[in-house]
């Protein structure tokens, strides 16, 4: 694992990246050594991408400092990055297909200048065979394994002189054995003294490959494992204390309290062998049912991508099923369309504010209004009714709590507590019986996340049923009666939230019994 | 986000909403009206370039296009079709949709006009007659657009693309009808019967402006009203702005889809009759006033408001009609009013550059 560095190749200091409506990360502190594989571990949303797109200039950090061998430097270009030594292979490959190896290597170079494919080969024999990869330069890359591909971009990047190597989820496309091979050409990197960042959501991966392992969830740094720490104990213990960081509790996150409700057996939202078929990449549902009581809360847990979003938009009515029933008390909704299942009480909020949610040119006055266009009081006949919408909006505003310079404006210009409480007030307005939540609190500071979670319990005092679909599983225990766990579009348990109930969901959302 | 500096809390809200407003308002018309200007003093170094003098060319394009008495009047009577495809394109382009078809639009429904007014105006009332050829035109424009409209609302086929396909195909049908259907035999040059002067739409008054004028300005101001005023428009509106949105508020949007591609063809159909049945009264072979091309930029500069759009069509026409006097009789090429146009086009989107990077510099 060779000596430690006195001053680390790159530094990261209370690092914050915003978007519109997000905190991507938020104070983030990294050390990357050289010699070392550093592994960022974090699910789908953690800021993972975020903090790799600022290591390679594709992005400026909002706040905090970027140090480059204990300096304070601004990365202002992937080029810069990459005079800095900073070489990144992306997730998707970025190599053109049409062209043989040995040019996609040569691109890049002055324009006026033929390509120098002999000094080329001649470079990449010297970089390329003491670490054991073997390529062929007349090769077209259209014809080599994905794993030869990335050995093609690795070999790049180290053309370029780079001695820090981001790999971004450099293993999801690859075969197991593309996968250990890859594991053993970073070894081989670090023992030559480079530095290796290895962005990865497989904790195993995590425990296989690293010799320091960042845990992210959130847009925040919740723990790190050094190399002493880890030379110290053995792999069921790493596992469990990473599994610890990616779903333990953090300081400052409010005290359980589970909304108390009426010995009432009566189901409201039940649902049935609700079935869709996968399509593309995006995985299906297989045999989902389940039952909400009146003002029950049911969580449904699982890292993201695991059908969590199809099961919402089946339910809402968004998206077509291939089988399955779903009654609303005594209302079926087979076959209803969206706004048909809305007026019956169902109500969705959707975890993308922005891209479904809401419409961000609107005013916010006419966001709280947009899946009732048409409807009295705010259309009559059809034609606008400003004065009812900007008198209800007033009211919601207060009510809710938006903090916004004018109803006139677009809500697009709003902080994503703002937005998430415009959609919150149109979901419970008028009728609302049974509401789903998928990731209410992602991407929204603490202050809204508690107020949002507020909400959420207040909804069910009030009898209404609550499907809370999170990847936060602190937050499912914090208020859940019961928390189902979803695992490549199947239901494979449903924990009551009993003490142990998080060590259980933990379990079966790692693909362990429970 | 975290810190919401600039909110207000929830309480008196909208006090400065209205201020707000106007002086928006007013640097709208600054960054329209400067860049303008600035295009003018431009053409005029081209024109002084070809060696004429720019200020008797926009003289004579004033004189001719506004001041005379028949300049004024022809000037008013072009706007009427281009009034139809204004309205046309705005209700596309609101929507997000992209119908760049308008020509082939056109010129089948004046053709359909053309074709059907004299036949039934033999046998039936004449305004009948004039109301049937006009929803005839609507209908076959629509139906111009269907397989655009149905590729893009089912198949999320790119309808740019589509629509400028099926518009070289309708001029190009357009013609073959003309001269192989369509052709009146009783005059040697290949055009279709011509619909006599007394049987074409009433003109205003004592000049010579058709009455065209008054529809077309009733159907570009119904259609900003519609668009800004109604549930029906709100929903082609979300559907332009945000399509995920609208699906996730559960509108039927490969239907609005349709809708407004039918809405756009038909009003740019309905355009094409009325500049037969009101202005032309046939089709000649080979006719193409490429209208359509020419008001897209117009609507852009109006940013897809039906007034505005008013006022540049005015514009455009006095250009067209003054520019070609002018043209004639300086020398200068027939079409250096389209040069001026989009001269006027690059310095507005400069402006609208410009304007962009001052707001984010006064914001850092």
């Amino acid at each position: 694992m060779g000596t430690q560095a006195p001053t680390p190749i790159v530094t990261l200091d209370a690092v914050t990246k915003r978007f519109p409506g997000i905190i991507a990360n938020d104070k983030v502190d990294l050390e990357i050594r050289a010699g070392e594989v550093h592994v960022l571990l974090g699910e789908n949303g953690a800021g993972k991408s975020t903090l790799i797109g600022m290591l390679s200039g594709l992005q400026q950090p909002d706040d905090g400092r970027i140090l480059i061998d204990g300096v304070a430097t601004s990365i202002r270009s992937p080029s810069h990055a990459l005079s800095l030594g900073i070489g990144t292979v992306f997730q998707h490959n970025m190599l053109v297909p049409t062209l043989t190896v040995g040019e996609n290597l040569a691109l890049g170079g002055r324009w006026w200048q033929r390509p120098k494919l002999a000094e080329i080969a001649e470079r990449v024999a010297a970089v390329a065979g003491p670490l054991g990869i073997k390529i062929n330069l007349d090769a077209r890359v259209s014809e080599l394994s994905l794993g030869e591909q990335q050995q093609v971009e690795i070999v790049r990047a180290l053309l370029r002189d780079s001695r820090l190597l981001i790999l971004d989820e450099a293993t999801s496309m690859l075969t197991p054995h593309g996968v250990t091979e890859l594991g053993a050409l970073m070894r081989r990197l670090v023992e030559r003294g480079f530095a290796v960042v290895f962005i990865t959501h497989k904790l195993s991966e995590a425990a296989d490959f690293g010799d320091r392992v960042s845990v992210l969830k959130l847009g925040r740094k919740v723990g790190e494992i050094t190399p002493e720490r880890l030379r110290a104990i053995d792999r069921d213990a790493l596992v469990a204390e990473i599994v610890g960081m990616m779903f333990g509790r953090q300081a400052g996150e409010e005290a359980v309290s589970i909304p108390p409700r009426a010995d009432n057996d009566e189901r409201l939202l039940e649902v049935s062998g609700l079935e869709i078929a996968p399509s593309g990449d995006t995985p299906g549902l297989h045999g989902i049912s389940f039952d909400i009581g009146h003002g029950e809360i049911l969580g449904v847990a699982g890292i993201d991508g695991n059908g969590q979003k199809q099961l919402a938009e089946a339910l809402a009515g968004q998206r077509a099923t291939a089988g399955g029933r779903i009654r609303l008390g005594q209302q079926a909704l087979d076959g209803l369309t969206v706004g048909a299942r809305r007026k019956h009480g169902l109500r969705y909020l959707t975890d993308d504010r922005l891209g479904e949610g809401t419409v961000g040119a609107f005013p916010v006055s006419i966001n709280f209004f947009l899946k009732q266009i048409g409807e009295p009081p705010f259309w009559r006949s059809g034609i606008e009714r400003s004065g009812e919408i900007v008198a209800r909006g007033g009211d919601l505003v207060r009510q809710y709590d938006v903090r916004t310079p004018s109803l006139a404006t677009p809500i697009g210009r709003l902080s994503g507590g703002n937005i998430q409480k415009v959609l919150i007030a149109r979901e419970l307005a008028d009728g609302a019986r049974a509401v789903i939540f998928n990731k209410p609190t992602y991407g929204l500071d603490l202050a809204n996340s508690l107020a949002t979670r507020q909400r959420i319990r207040d909804i069910a005092s009030e009898g209404m049923a609550v499907l809370l679909i999170s990847t936060d599983l602190e937050e499912l225990l914090s208020m859940c009666h019961r928390i189902a766990v979803i695992s490549e579009g199947r239901l494979v348990g449903i924990v009551d939230n009993t003490p142990g109930a998080g060590e259980r969901v933990g379990r079966l959302m790692i693909g362990l019994a429970a | 986000m975290t810190h919401d500096v600039s909110s207000a809390p929830a309480a008196g809200l909208d006090v400065s909403a209205a201020q707000v407003a106007r002086s928006a308002l007013i640097r709208r018309l600054a960054t329209t009206i400067g860049p303008i200007l600035i295009s003018l003093v431009l053409a005029g170094c081209l024109l002084l370039a070809l060696g004429v003098n720019p200020l008797s060319y926009y003289g004579f394009v004033v004189q001719r296009g506004v001041l005379s008495g028949l300049g004024l009047q022809q000037t008013l009577t072009r706007m009427a079709p281009l009034l139809f495809i204004a309205s046309g394109l705005i209700v596309a382009f609101r929507a997000g949709m992209w119908n760049l078809g308008g020509d082939g639009q056109f010129l089948l429904g004046a053709v359909i006009a053309a074709a059907s007014v004299t036949p039934m105006v033999q046998v039936l009332p004449v305004w009948l007659a004039l109301l049937a050829a006009s929803l005839l035109s609507i209908l076959v424009a629509v139906f111009w657009s269907l397989l655009p409209a149905l590729l893009r609302a089912y198949q999320g086929v790119n309808e740019i693309i589509t629509t400028l396909m099926m518009s070289f195909l309708g001029v190009s049908l357009a013609n073959v009808l003309v001269k192989l259907m369509f052709l009146d035999p009783g005059t040697t040059v290949p055009q279709t019967r011509t619909l006599a002067v007394e049987d074409r739409l009433p003109r205003l008054f004592d000049t010579t402006v058709t009455s065209g004028l008054v529809f077309g300005l009733m159907a570009i101001i119904i259609v900003h009203l519609m668009m800004t005023r109604t549930a029906f428009g709100l929903k082609l509106r979300m559907v332009g702005a945000n399509p995920r949105a609208a699906i996730h508020a559960g509108l039927n949007v490969p239907l609005l889809t349709v809708a407004v591609f039918a809405l756009s063809a038909g009003l740019i159909g309905l355009g094409g009759a009325v500049d037969i049945l009101g202005i032309q009264g046939n089709v000649r072979a080979d006719w193409n006033p490429a209208y359509g091309l020419a008001v897209i930029p117009v609507v852009f500069l109006a940013r897809m408001n039906g007034f505005a759009a008013i006022a540049f069509v005015f514009l455009l026409s006095v250009l067209e009609i003054g520019g070609e006097s002018a043209a004639r009789k300086l020398g200068v090429p027939h079409y250096f009013t389209l040069v001026l146009i989009s001269i006027v086009l690059l310095t507005l989107a400069v402006a609208e550059y410009i304007d962009h990077r001052f707001n984010q510099a006064r914001k850092a």
